[in-house]
Order: structure tokens, then sequence, then C-alpha cells
């Protein structure tokens, strides 16, 4: 898919600058010098990004980049490809040193290739500077030490998805915030025969973002500052317990369940309560036949448990610049550039509320204020937890989660298969060889 | 008449060219005619194996090169209980589900193999599960095992025959036996119409022979059908074991090797493990170790079953 000038893309242009003026208005900035990045002359750059969630995301990323090329005469290309194929993708170009000038790749990508990448601190540090600052989510996955290695570009979050009407039958207006309250919920819920459904199948995003909640909010944690594994941990058998009886409440099935079988259970009626990201209520929203189940549907931060903040780390969309692009400057001025509020407020309300901003100055978007329901998004980042918390981002936090290493030992709990002692014990031992040093 | 010299005519050989002498050559003729063939087989076959075999030895990931570790790899995996989850449930799922492939397959042969009205049609039709993409039939069953919207759980519930949906996915056994049964129905029509062949080609005089000299059915099948059928089921066998016990998409698809890895397959833990896990060192040693089984089943089956013996009676050997 290369950028081709289309009569959409020319009219996304020009709808982006007509924005422009409201969106400037509208996002606070601070005074602040850009780094100096001279474009370099004739350059071509490629960039490769994951597909997106809605057709406008695409159009109006396209408009900016063709904007920035036609401002500095150079090419520029976009190629859209699948979330699951980025990141072999990334890792095939690091290793061989050639093909994309930028890759957008997910989480703590730049984390694996940070000897292959640019440092973007001066990006970053004008960026932060302008904007009011980078959200924790941004830092823990754009920073290695004090050095910008990506740059976070969005988020999308997952939140506790429920029906008000199941639980107001069941005694509740809203899911209590603490576990022993949100267990009582669940309970109620069952009897009523509306049960709550939470994803313990091999499915890479609800999979890992219910069981990581459940540790995180505990109190657990895969591993500790320096990187040490620290699964096995009261805490961790803490959460395992309380999972042995929040389990019996769920709808059955889910330990089967991947990642699309909670939008169509919750669909469907089959479920009241799950958490998931946002497209689960726009599929229902711009139903007309589920019209009236998006407005039965509530979307609040799970509960937040032992510690003070809902714990969730958001797939985080993180760009990156290669060492072998010869056009460095030209890579990370058009980073800058679709960052700035003139691209990125346009591309944020494209985006519906799907992804959300990593620069605090964003908040005041107008996509937020879009429909009060999406609102629980506008914080996604603002989140000190991500994946492989705590320790730093290796690696062996990527393979763990993609193996469900922390999945597998909540769904082994559930199933019976084995018990809290046991289950922390084998994700443990199996946490300690993705974790090893070579 | 003059006495001229006659022209002395000789038949002048013309020394062959180095090229020629070095094509006349056969050691070297043969070498040129087998390179195409040596070529492309030591770049699709032998590179990616030997390739396969040595990542197997590495801690090579996504990312990074690997460097070689010996066997260790094959010492972690030896201390692995998904692991050895994965070689029983390989050995279980390409031992039933032969069984089942076999039996019913047979069956269907014999069945096909009679006068029916419609024969040809019956047999196109019989052949569908085999022609349908694997990843489509499986995304099929995907629908029909779904803990929710199985259409098998929602006739029963519309029958009052059960309250709940079955639970065909959501634990150890039964997710087990579903993706066994899966994996007969896809594969009974390869059985069965390879067995219809070798069925074809029994000579019906050995039938009226028998039929002559008062045989059962049961006897007629037992000492003709069976032993004559014996070469073809070795070899048919041979392929089932192989495809069965590399099978990938059915489980991939249905169960990713759920519930808490009860189901993984060798080759979708070694694809797990590679791929979206990174540890391609250890994906590939996972399926290295496939290498001795599939070699044990096959020198079974050709060595065993297409013995003479079982073929043609005890005293032939």
């Amino acid at each position: 898919m290369t950028l081709e000038i289309t009569r959409r893309t020319a009219l996304a242009v020009g709808g982006s600058a007509l924005v422009a003026g409201s969106a400037a208005a509208q996002i606070q900035t601070q005074p602040a010098t850009p780094p100096n990045l001279p474009v370099e002359r004739g350059a071509s750059l490629r960039m490769l990004r994951p597909v997106r969630f809605v057709q406008p995301d695409e159009e109006v990323w396209r408009a900016n980049c063709q904007r920035f090329a036609q401002q500095h005469g150079i090419e520029v290309r976009v190629d859209f490809v699948g979330w699951e194929d980025i990141t072999q993708q990334t890792a095939v170009t690091a290793n061989t040193g050639a093909g994309p000038d930028i890759i957008v790749g997910f989480d703590g990508a730049p984390h694996l290739f940070s000897t292959k990448i640019h440092d973007l601190t001066d990006v970053a540090t004008y960026l932060g500077t302008k904007y009011g600052g980078w959200r924790p989510l941004a830092q823990a996955y754009g920073k290695k030490g004090d050095q910008w290695i990506g740059l976070p570009m969005g988020a999308s979050g997952g939140p506790l998805i429920w029906r008000t009407s199941a639980l107001k039958e069941a005694g509740f207006d809203t899911p209590p915030d603490d576990h022993a309250g949100f267990l009582r919920m669940c309970q109620a819920l069952k009897r009523i025969n509306k049960p709550a459904g939470f994803a313990l199948g091999n499915a890479v995003g609800d999979g890992n973002a219910f069981a990581n909640w459940l540790v995180w909010s505990h109190g657990g944690y895969l591993v500790d500052e320096q990187g040490a594994v620290a699964i096995n941990s009261p805490a961790t058998i803490k959460a395992l317990e309380y999972l042995r009886e929040l389990y019996p409440t769920f709808v059955p099935g889910t330990l089967a369940w991947g990642d699309i079988s909670n939008n169509r259970a919750y669909s469907a009626g089959e479920c009241f309560v799950t958490q998931n990201g946002v497209s689960l209520y726009f599929s229902m929203k711009n139903d007309p036949a589920m019209r009236a189940l998006a407005e039965d549907t509530q979307m609040t931060p799970m509960p937040k448990g032992m510690i003070d903040a809902a714990p969730n780390a958001g797939l985080t969309l993180n760009a990156m610049v290669f060492r072998h692009s010869r056009a460095p400057n030209a890579a990370k001025a058009l980073l800058q550039f679709l960052m700035e509020a003139d691209q990125y407020d346009p591309w944020l309300r494209a985006n519906i509320g799907y992804w959300s901003q990593p620069l605090n100055a964003y908040a005041a978007s107008a996509v937020w204020d879009s429909d009060p329901k999406i609102s629980v998004f506008r914080d996604t980042m603002n989140n000190n937890f991500w994946n492989g918390y705590k320790g730093p981002i290796t690696e062996g936090s990527v393979a763990a989660t993609a193996d469900y290493v922390m999945v597998q030992m909540c769904a082994s709990v559930a199933s019976g298969v084995a018990t809290a002692r046991p289950a922390a014990a084998e994700a443990e031992r199996r946490a300690r060889r993705y974790f090893r040093s070579r | 008449m003059s006495a001229t010299t006659a022209p002395v005519w000789t038949k002048v050989r013309q020394q062959p060219g180095a090229l020629t002498r070095l094509f006349d050559w056969k050691p070297f003729l043969i070498f040129i005619c087998l390179l195409p063939a040596v070529g492309l087989l030591m770049t699709f076959l032998t590179y990616p194996l030997g390739l396969g075999i040595w990542l197997a030895f590495t801690d090579q990931t996504i990312g990074r090169p690997g460097v070689w570790i010996g066997l260790e790899n094959f010492v972690w995996l030896a201390e692995d209980p998904i692991f050895w989850g994965a070689v029983f449930y390989s050995v279980f799922y390409t031992a039933v589900a032969t069984i089942g492939k076999f039996a019913l397959g047979l069956w269907l042969a014999l069945l096909l193999n009679q006068h029916l009205p419609m024969k040809s049609l019956l047999r196109a039709i019989i052949l569908l599960p085999w022609i349908v993409p694997t990843v489509l039939s499986a995304i099929a069953f995907w629908w029909i095992y779904d803990p929710q919207f199985s259409i098998i759980s929602y006739v029963l519930i519309e029958m009052g025959l059960r309250e709940t949906p079955v639970d065909f996915i959501n634990s150890a056994w039964p997710a087990r036996w579903s993706l066994i049964v899966a994996n007969i129905w896809r594969g009974i029509p390869f059985v069965a119409i390879s067995l219809l062949a070798g069925l074809q080609t029994i000579s019906p005089s050995l039938y009226e022979a028998a039929l002559l000299d008062g045989a059962s059915p049961w006897q007629r099948f037992r000492h003709i059908t069976f032993p004559m059928l014996m070469p073809i089921l070795a070899i048919v066998m041979t392929f089932s074991i192989i495809f069965t016990f590399t099978d990938f998409q059915l489980v991939y698809a249905i169960t990713r090797g759920g519930p808490v890895n009860s189901t993984h397959l060798l080759a979708t833990l070694a694809f797990q493990r590679g791929i979206p896990g990174g540890q391609l060192g250890e994906g590939a040693a996972i399926a290295v170790s496939m290498i001795p089984f599939l070699v044990f089943a096959t020198l079974f089956s050709y060595f065993a079953l297409a013995r003479r013996k079982w073929q043609q009676g005890e005293s032939n050997d």
C-alpha cells in the first residue's frame, strides 16, 4: 500500500487543515524550542504501522504524512500491516538492517532493538515540554533509563464494561472498587443468571489484560525492579485464591475464550460484565439492532483492589527510527510533525476514542467530549503498569506475555488443574527461562 | 595409364575439443545432469531442514542471532511438563484418530464398493471434508464447539435434553476428544477413497471362488479383502500417521493448545514457543523432537505392515 493522493485523502487534508485552527485553540501549549532537524534533501521515507481500527484513522494518518512530504519536497510511503505481523517484521528489519525507516510497533518493541534505533530524546523532550509532559505509560514504554528510544503515539485501554440494568437488578449502581465487593457483585449477578465473564484462554489481548489486573491489583508482579522473577509471591497466591472464588461466578466457557469471545458473548446477552477495549461499545453503538444494548452499557476502570489506581497496561503504539535510515533527521522530523497539535488532534478525533494520547495537553481534545461513555479512555496512559511490570522491558517480558505465562497460571487455578501455590511455582519456572541472562 | 599416386584418403578423425571430451566423460555427464535436481533439493529441502536442526542447538530468538548452546534446549524440554503433555497428546491424538479414521474409513470404503445408485456422485460427496481447506473446517468446528454459541448445545437445550451448553473445549479431556473427532471427520475421506481404490483392484474371481466354497461374508473379508488390501493399507496408514502427528491447523484454530496447554500438539507448541514466544531455538528443538516419532511410525508401517507374511498368510515368507 503506497501513499497515493486520492480524492478522499485530498478531502482529509483539507478537513484537517480546516480544523487545525480550533485544535490549536483547544490544546494548551507551552513555549518550547524544537530540535534542529534539517531534513535531508531528496529523502525518501518508508514507515510501517499496524492496521487501523477505523477507516478515518488511516485517511488522516496518510494525509498528515502527505502534508509533511509536500512541505519538505520529499517522499513518504506508509504501509499498514496486520497486528500479528508487526513484531516479526520489526525483528527482521532490525536484524537485516534494511527495510522501513520508521516502524510504529507495539508496547516495549523499541527496548528489544535499542542498539538498532536512534535516540529520540531531543524530539521527546521538546514535545513533552510543549504539550504538558508525557504520561506514565508513555514514559514506561518510551524511555530506557533517561533516554527516549521510542516515541509513544497512543494507547488503547481495557476497562470494565458492564450492563447498567443487570447491575441494578443485582443491587449495585456501580461496580465496587475493592476485591471483596467485586466478588459479591459477581456472585449476585450469577444468582440472577446474568453472569460476568473474563477471558482465561490463550487470548493475547483480553487474557493478558485480565491476568495482569488480577495479579497487579493484589500487589503481585512478574519481575522485580532488577528484572529478577518474582511471580511466586504471597501477593500472587492471594490473587489466585481470590480467582478460585471468583471463577465459579463466570459464564461457562471462559477457559476456552479467545480475544473475540467476550465481545460475542456480551453482544448476545450471555455475559453482562467483562473487560474489553472500546471496540465492543462501538460495534454495538453503530448497529441499529444493538442500540439499546449500547445505551445500557457503561465503562469504568477495573476495580483498583489493593492499590491506588486500577492497573491496566494499554496496548501502546510506539514509534522507532532505525539507524539504517539514510534520512534520520527527516524521520525524526516526521514523527515530531505527526505529534504536533495540527496533525495529532485531528487524528485523535478521527479515532473516536480507540487511541488515547500520551501527552497531557491532548486530554483537552474534543474527542473526549464526543460521547460521555468513552471518557474512561481519556486517561488510559495515566497508568503506572506495563507488560513485564515492574522490571525493565526485555525480550523476556515480551516473550512471557506472548507465551501466556500469567494467563495460564490463572487458568490452571480457575480450572482446578492446580492450586495456587503450584501454579505460582510453575509460572516462576517458566518465567525464569524467559528472563534467563545470556 | 600413368602411374599416378592415388590420393591417399585417410579418414581424418577430428580430434574432439576439450569440452566435447569433458562431456563425453561419463562421471562428469552424470554430475552435470544431476546438478539441477540436487540444487533444488539442497535449496528447498536440505537447507531448511539443516537450518532447523542447527537452530535447535542454539538460543536464537526473534530479534537476535543465537549462539551454540548444545543440548540446553533439550535438557530444558526434558524437564518441561508442558512439552511432555504435548508429547503425550500428540501420540494419543495420532493413535486414537488413526484407529478411528481407519475403522470408519474402511467401513465407508466397503459400503461404497457395493453397487449403489448414483455411486460416482456419492463418492464425490464423500471427498468433501478432505477438499475443504482445513482452516475453513477448523473454523466451522470452532463454532460447533463454542462454549456459548454451539449449534449442538442449542439443539440439545431447545429439545429440553440439557439445561446448560455442552462443555466441548472448556476443560482438558472434553477438548482433547473434541479435537480428535474433528480430525477423524476430516481424515475419513482420504482413507475411504484410498482404500476404495485398493478394493477395486481385488479380482472378483477370488470372491466367486470363495462363494462356491461356501465362505461366509466375514470369512471373505478376513481371508480375501483384508490381506489383499494390506499393501495399500500400509502406505495409507503411513501417510495418515504423518499427517495426523504433524497436524497444526485444527488445534491452533479451535483451542490454540488450551485450556491450560492440555491440547498442545508438538507442532502447535513448537509454533507457540518459536514464533509468538520468539524463542526460535526452543521452537526448533520441539520440532526436531518430532523426527524420531515420525521415523518410527514410517519404519513401523513399512516393515511391519508390509511384511509378506501378514499379507499372504502365515506360511508364505
